[in-house]
């Protein structure tokens, strides 16, 4: 321990030998495990902190950072402020869910899309309502109200919540929209996942979204949500992993959002590592392109062996592959930089 | 500035005498130069502090500038806050603000004036006294993000308790109310510390004259301390009130989150330091983030106006 | 009649003085339940390894502080260094000129970089510092931190001098003190006191900042003392380990909490051996 931090000190002033990464806060636990393991293993320091989706995408753009993560991808106004194009990688896949306060419940409840597009537009108020009890026949539900919990900052979280909300309610799509911030119809917002969970254990009765290895961790109650098959699924890696497991397009930035697999959960989504195409730029030697291409090529396929144990889903072989064909794209002076996969 | 000659080869009394002279007349030229570099320093960095607030200011306004084109006014009476339709209305943010701020100075008052007063006059010294002098930097040193646990953890279901026993229909804990209570902590150090300070310099004399008249020890203080250190004790209270518009962190966990207006104190509100900083990051467009800039501008200009009537008030005390 | 005036009026100075205490005891209250909060879970946590060794990911034993203490240590040396020279001359020039057009203005601007929130000033020194050279790094943070720092000092510096009996100053001059040594030599060490509760408050505030260090110094799981490059500091690494998911990491960000404040605790202490030692009246 005493001799890694030893180890440390002697290369901290190797400044071109660092990498420097931000972005989506959700994929932080992941990256840390996996950035640790590369260093142990590689000698090469990875800085990644996690200011957010969007954060990651204009920290890319204003070219202080060497690549970015993002639960979101960059959409077209970014795209035309960015000095040049952008890669997505897609790098793990992540799932959003249902947690809810009702202790009273001895069965795990089960939603619908409509049923929860009601609930966030604030149009089901009591906990007893038809349209939920019509989903959830064999258990009473309480006559309480209903406390909707969403984030008050800015979040990819929120942005793959909203999406599938547009997509499978019009009215939600005509009224409110997606975004990472929006105009919440209704509820209380709470900071992080960490202040959306608060919010849900101290009041009776409230359901809110936060991401699955979050819910994982804390042990907290999440809802089965009916997919476009009909089936009620519960969240999981196993769930999940059906619905990443699509045909990939060249891009990699594909919707996973209300899924049409039969056993897969419908409000999942990809996290993309994003770099230029171009490596070739400003305080940007081939050098640092070189290990930045190596690192994520390792991260598509080493790292994603630290996944399961942290609750998140590893890459398909359809996913890896596209990844490698995208980071097979990336150049340095035109001159394509990984002639290798590991 | 008189040339060094050489030292006369011969000492005697006379050469001593003018030596000497020469000698002081170089210092006396050379502490006036000292002076007036010191002089110099002292109003460059008076002009310093105030280039520095105008650099603010002009960054604040050229970035603002694409949202102050799109919304013009109806930034400051808008109400409704979607960042999905590029609608921005600060007003509701702007209430909060102020309600929390203004609610979190009052409370917090009694408490910074009597640590002022307890440890400028009554305890000055002692072990005591450094206990609690220790205590309140403490208060100061603690990370915001600790105060929005610790308030999330403990205040907000005191506050739920109170609200289910005042009767209210959503007893949430959470609102305008608590988020004030966990700033009014958050800023005492600033007008306590300021203001033991004054009181711990009122000239002894002053007091001994009064208590010569058959003052008691309240009378004094109330008729010899306080009205000398009105202009300090004033001034550390708008410390106080600074630092509560401008707190971010413990607000934003602890107020809520709502952008509809608030009805009451216990409703949830939001400020604008908490919306800034909450979506900063994420703030996807360019419009959205000079928006959010145009409310850094917002805060900024709200702390201008206020500090203005504060200094006024601070004259009329000084010159009373 | 005037007897009983008499017990009144010393009731009532009684009374106050009972007032004041309880108000002043009270705000122990809080703050005993902060560390109380804080001390609870933190205090498993702290051992030799966690004040060496540098941060581990969730679930590997042994993780540390290392880099965020080393990390604040160097910001906030750099942001006083900036600072306290500005602030205490700032301070001595509007003492010195309670009129005039200029003193005004600062004044003026004193008073609203108080009142600016610390994401504003983070994000002015994004755009000043950070962008244009392209990089994030410890020293834009000290900049954003050491303009926080600044309202502080003035006004605490400024206050001070103000009470100072002008009968000290015109000695010195009558003495033929030249300006410059009148205010080094003898105002600014009777003044010392209130300059320096000045001058720990400010650093007592930004040592618990985070807004500002988001944009700025931005953090590095690494220790490292190079301060053109992103630097870990204290609180950052509380915000992060207390917004995670993990149980384990909280507990570090309680443990962090408890060595913040020691810190400004034996920050405090040694302030007092050092005015001991000038034999100044604190």
């Amino acid at each position: 321990m005493v001799s890694l931090g030893m180890l440390s000190l002697l290369s901290c002033s190797d400044r071109a030998h660092q990498l420097i990464g931000a972005g989506s806060s959700f994929d932080n636990p992941l990256f840390s495990k996996m950035f640790y393991s590369y260093f142990q293993s590689r000698g090469m320091k990875v800085n990644y902190q996690s200011i957010g989706s969007g954060g990651g995408i204009s920290q890319l753009i204003n070219r202080t950072i060497d690549f970015g993560a993002s639960d979101v991808p960059m959409n077209r106004e970014q795209d035309s402020l960015s000095p040049a194009k952008v890669l997505h990688v897609p790098i793990t896949v992540s799932a959003v869910v249902l947690s809810y306060n009702l202790p009273e419940l001895k069965d795990t409840l089960c939603l619908s899309p409509q049923v929860l597009a009601g609930l966030f537009l604030g149009k089901i108020t009591h906990w007893n309502d038809t349209a939920i009890a019509r989903l959830n026949p064999g258990i009473t539900l309480p006559d309480i109200p209903v406390v909707i919990a969403h984030r008050s900052d800015g979040s990819g979280t929120t942005h793959i919540f909203t999406s599938y909300l547009s997509r499978v309610s019009g009215e939600w799509d005509d009224k409110v929209g997606r975004g990472s911030s929006i105009n919440w119809p209704a509820g209380l917002g709470g900071k992080g996942n960490e202040g959306v969970a608060g919010l849900i254990r101290q009041t009776h009765g409230a359901i809110g979204y936060i991401e699955l290895a979050f819910a994982m961790q804390n042990k907290m109650a999440f809802g089965k949500i009916r997919n476009r098959a009909g089936r009620f699924i519960t969240p999981g890696i196993a769930s999940i992993s059906e619905a990443a497991d699509i045909k990939m397009p060249a891009d990699g930035k594909a919707t996973l959002a209300d899924t049409d697999a039969p056993g897969g959960y419908p409000i999942s989504s990809f996290s993309w590592v994003i770099l230029y195409k171009e490596q070739d730029y400003r305080r940007h030697p081939k050098e640092k392109a070189d290990n930045l291409l190596r690192l994520v090529d390792w991260m598509i396929h080493d790292g994603q062996r630290y996944s399961s144990e942290l609750y998140y889903a590893p890459l398909s072989p359809a996913a890896v592959r596209a990844g490698e064909a995208i980071l097979g794209s990336a150049t340095f002076d035109g001159n394509p930089i990984l002639t290798h996969h590991n | 500035m008189p040339t060094s000659l050489p030292a006369p080869a011969i000492s005697t009394p006379a050469v001593r005498d003018t030596v000497n002279i020469r000698r002081r007349i170089r210092r006396a030229f050379r502490q006036i130069r000292t002076e007036t570099v010191f002089k110099q320093a002292l109003v460059i960095s008076g002009l310093l502090l105030v280039i520095l607030v105008l650099g603010i200011l002009l960054t604040l306004i050229t970035q603002s500038v694409p949202s102050i084109r799109l919304l013009g006014f109806r930034f400051i009476w808008g109400s409704t806050w979607n960042p999905v339709k590029d609608v921005y209305g600060a007003f509701p943010f702007l209430l909060g603000t102020l309600l929390t701020s203004f609610l979190a100075l009052l409370i917090s008052i009694p408490f910074s004036m009597a640590i002022a007063i307890f440890l400028g006059d009554y305890y000055p010294t002692g072990w005591f006294a450094s206990l609690l002098k220790n205590a309140v930097e403490l208060i100061a040193a603690v990370p915001s993000v600790i105060y929005g646990f610790w308030g999330l953890a403990v205040l907000v279901p005191m506050v739920r308790g109170l609200e289910v026993r005042l009767g209210m229909q959503q007893p949430l804990g959470v609102g305008i109310f608590s988020a004030s209570l966990i700033l009014s902590i958050m800023i005492i150090p600033y007008a306590a510390s300021l203001g033991r300070s004054m009181i711990q310099m009122v000239p002894g004399h002053l007091k001994e004259a009064a208590y010569g008249l058959g003052a008691t020890r309240w009378e004094m203080i109330r008729h010899v301390v306080l009205p000398y250190t009105r202009s300090g004790l004033f001034a550390g209270i708008l410390l106080s009130l600074g630092r509560a518009l401008g707190e971010t962190m413990a607000v934003t966990m602890i107020i809520g989150n709502s952008s509809i207006l608030p009805k009451n104190l216990f409703a949830p509100g939001n400020t604008m330091a908490s919306v800034i900083a909450n979506e900063f990051t994420e703030a996807d467009k360019t419009v959205y983030l000079s928006a959010l800039i145009e409310l850094g501008l917002a805060l900024f200009l709200v702390t201008v106006v206020i500090n203005i009537i504060g200094k006024k008030i601070i004259d009329r005390l000084t010159n009373d | 009649m005037a007897v009983d005036n008499v017990r009144y009026r010393i009731g009532k100075s009684k009374g106050f003085r009972a007032l004041t205490f309880v108000f002043a005891i009270a705000c122990m209250v809080p703050l005993t339940a902060i560390l109380f909060f804080i001390i609870r879970a933190g205090i498993t946590r702290i051992n030799w390894h966690f004040l060496v060794n540098i941060p581990r990911p969730v679930g590997e034993k042994g993780g540390g502080i290392a880099n965020a203490l080393v990390g604040s240590v160097i910001i906030i040396a750099l942001a006083s260094v900036i600072a306290i020279p500005i602030g205490i001359l700032a301070g001595i020039y509007l003492s010195e000129n309670r009129t005039g057009r200029l003193a005004y203005w600062c004044r003026l601007a004193v008073d609203i970089l108080q009142g600016i929130p610390s994401i504003v000033i983070g994000i002015i020194a994004y755009f000043w510092l950070v962008k244009p050279l392209g990089g994030f790094s410890a020293l834009s943070g000290s900049a954003a931190l050491a303009i926080m720092m600044l309202p502080v000092i003035v006004r605490s510096t400024e206050e001070t001098l103000k009470m100072l009996p002008p009968s000290l100053k015109e000695a010195a001059f009558a003495l033929g003190m030249p300006f410059h040594r009148v205010v080094l030599k003898v105002i600014l060490p009777v003044g010392i006191s209130g300059i320096l509760s000045g001058i720990m408050l400010s650093i007592a505030r930004i040592t618990g900042e985070t807004a500002p260090l988001l944009f700025t110094a931005f953090g590095n799981p690494y220790l490292t003392a190079d301060i053109t490059a992103p630097m870990q500091s204290l609180p950052l690494l509380i915000f992060n380990y207390a917004t995670s998911p993990y149980n384990d990491w909280h507990d570090l960000a309680w443990g962090a909490s408890m060595i913040l404040l020691l810190w400004v605790l034996f920050l405090n202490i040694f302030t007092k051996l050092i005015s001991a030692k000038w034999k100044v009246q604190l």
